[in-house]
């Protein structure tokens, strides 16, 4: 496939970002190999792949937790602030609102803005009855939506979310992916890794196919789950175990 | 068997009766020991913390120090803090030695190894749980600290009590720099030691039952302060 397919087809004239050869190796052992893609500035990507692919070293280079050992990453100007949403919950040891002001807080909200900021985030994420119970203390369900809200509190341009629903039951699942497409809604870009090829199905528009650290698809969605390209990829929505 | 229902019996007759040499000797002994709890906790669990959130060159020697530091014998301690304060000794013109400050030095020098090495453990917890949280919310290095400390309160509470368990239970370090004077330097530990020198097991006994009555009421108004704030403590499910 030539390169120029690999592209996206963008709403806007300007990617949210454009990757370049990226490439990253972590303790002498590359995990990405020169992956180059562009997101688009709005919509919901998926970014599917077996385990060991390299998805989450991928979000966690995105939000600048890692640095790319090659290649490079060309956001759009101003560059938009990421959020990721981790795999595990990260809660504080503090009520659902000592939470959500510390991640206010740090986004950078004045101080007067907070209480009524910290309101609309809890009514978003529906958690306006669980603000004064411990963070700790919520179910899966209700622990995810409180990462998404305190992502969402940084005020961010480009959301990531590593496998938000990969220990939810089915109710919790639909009431995060209701929440998804509220934030998308919201014009906000986001980056989802999933395992649930269902879900890929149901939220994506646009899907990257990664296979031992190289990008296989980078394709819109509806093609890449009626003509997927590459032998892994048809392999993976196969369910058979990709080598 | 005598022996030790009479240092009961006179045990509690100490406590009910309000002797007042008693009291002020109880007063005295926590006045000291919170004193360099409190001390050693206001430095030892930021330099804890950051000892766990920041590399810098020398850190490894002093996480070495610190952890080594925290078996220090207490006569060990009090002969430093002795030299110190000693006329002849470089801070001898403040006239500390043999005064309830002396002490509450020698117990902060033995405490803040403890603070520190069990703060920084702690750390070293928190940050394998929040790290990348905290560098995703643009906390890195030792601007991670506050957020360390307070994540880390609960906890906190048992290293100051750790802290305090150490101070408050010592008798080498205050008997060297507080001289153990009646009514100026006479704390617990110190007023047993004497007692059990001059034959008074009993009184000594009892005593004794009076130091371990004031570390447990400690350690419960502690513990009731914290399983208010428990639940925020600890993962459900």
């Amino acid at each position: 496939m030539p390169a120029a397919e690999l592209r996206l087809v963008t709403a806007g004239p300007r990617p949210l970002l454009r990757a370049e050869g990226l490439g990253v190796t972590l303790a002498g052992r590359r995990v990405l190999t020169a992956l180059d893609f562009e997101l688009p500035p709005r919509g919901l990507v998926v970014l599917l792949g077996p385990n060991g692919a390299g998805k989450s070293v991928l979000l966690r280079t995105l939000q600048g937790l890692m640095a790319p050992s090659e290649g490079r990453l060309i956001w759009r100007e101003p560059p938009p602030r990421p959020a990721l949403v981790f795999q595990r919950p990260v809660l504080l040891r503090r009520r659902v609102r000592g939470q959500l002001a510390f991640a206010l807080a740090r986004g950078g909200t004045p101080r007067r803005a907070r209480r009524a900021r910290l309101q609309e985030l809890a009514e978003l994420c529906d958690l306006t009855n669980l603000l004064e119970r411990p963070a700790r203390a919520l179910s899966g369900g209700e622990q995810q939506r409180l990462a998404i809200a305190t992502a969402l509190a940084l005020d961010p341009g480009f959301l990531m979310l590593d496998e938000p629903t990969a220990n939810l039951d089915p109710a919790a699942t639909l009431a995060v992916e209701r929440l998804l497409t509220r934030i998308r809604a919201r014009g906000i870009p986001i980056l989802l890794v999933t395992h649930d090829v269902h879900q890929a199905r149901r939220l994506a528009e646009w899907v990257l196919f990664l296979h031992g650290g190289r990008l296989r698809e980078s394709t819109p969605a509806q093609r890449f789950f009626t003509a997927p390209a590459s032998p892994e990829a048809r392999a993976y929505l196969a369910g058979r175990i990709v080598p | 068997m005598d022996e030790i229902a009479r240092a009961f019996a006179l045990a509690l007759e100490l406590m009910l009766s309000g002797d007042r040499e008693l009291y002020a000797i109880v007063a005295l002994s926590l006045q000291v020991s919170l004193s360099a709890t409190g001390i050693a906790c206001l430095l030892g669990m930021p330099l804890g913390m950051l000892l766990a959130a920041v590399r810098f060159p020398g850190r490894r020697l002093l996480v070495v120090v610190t952890t080594a530091l925290m078996g220090l014998p207490p006569v060990v301690v009090g002969l430093f803090v002795y030299l110190l304060l000693s006329r002849a000794g470089p801070l001898g013109d403040l006239g500390l030695l043999y005064t309830p400050t002396a002490m509450v030095i020698a117990q902060t020098v033995l405490v803040l190894p403890i603070i520190t090495a069990l703060t920084r453990e702690l750390g070293e917890a928190l940050i394998e749980e929040y790290g990348e949280f905290l560098a995703a919310m643009g906390l890195r290095g030792a601007r991670r600290i506050p957020t360390l400390l307070m994540e880390g309160r609960h906890a906190l509470v048992t290293v100051a009590l750790a802290g305090f368990g150490r101070a408050i239970a010592e008798v080498g370090a205050v008997m060297m720099v507080g001289g153990n004077i009646r009514h100026v330097t006479r704390v617990m530990t110190t007023a047993i030691a004497l007692e059990t020198g001059k034959g008074e097991i009993a009184l000594a006994l009892a005593l004794g039952l009076v130091l371990l009555a004031v570390a447990l009421a400690v350690n419960a108004l502690a513990h009731l302060g914290r399983r208010r704030q428990r639940e925020l403590a600890h993962a459900g499910g």
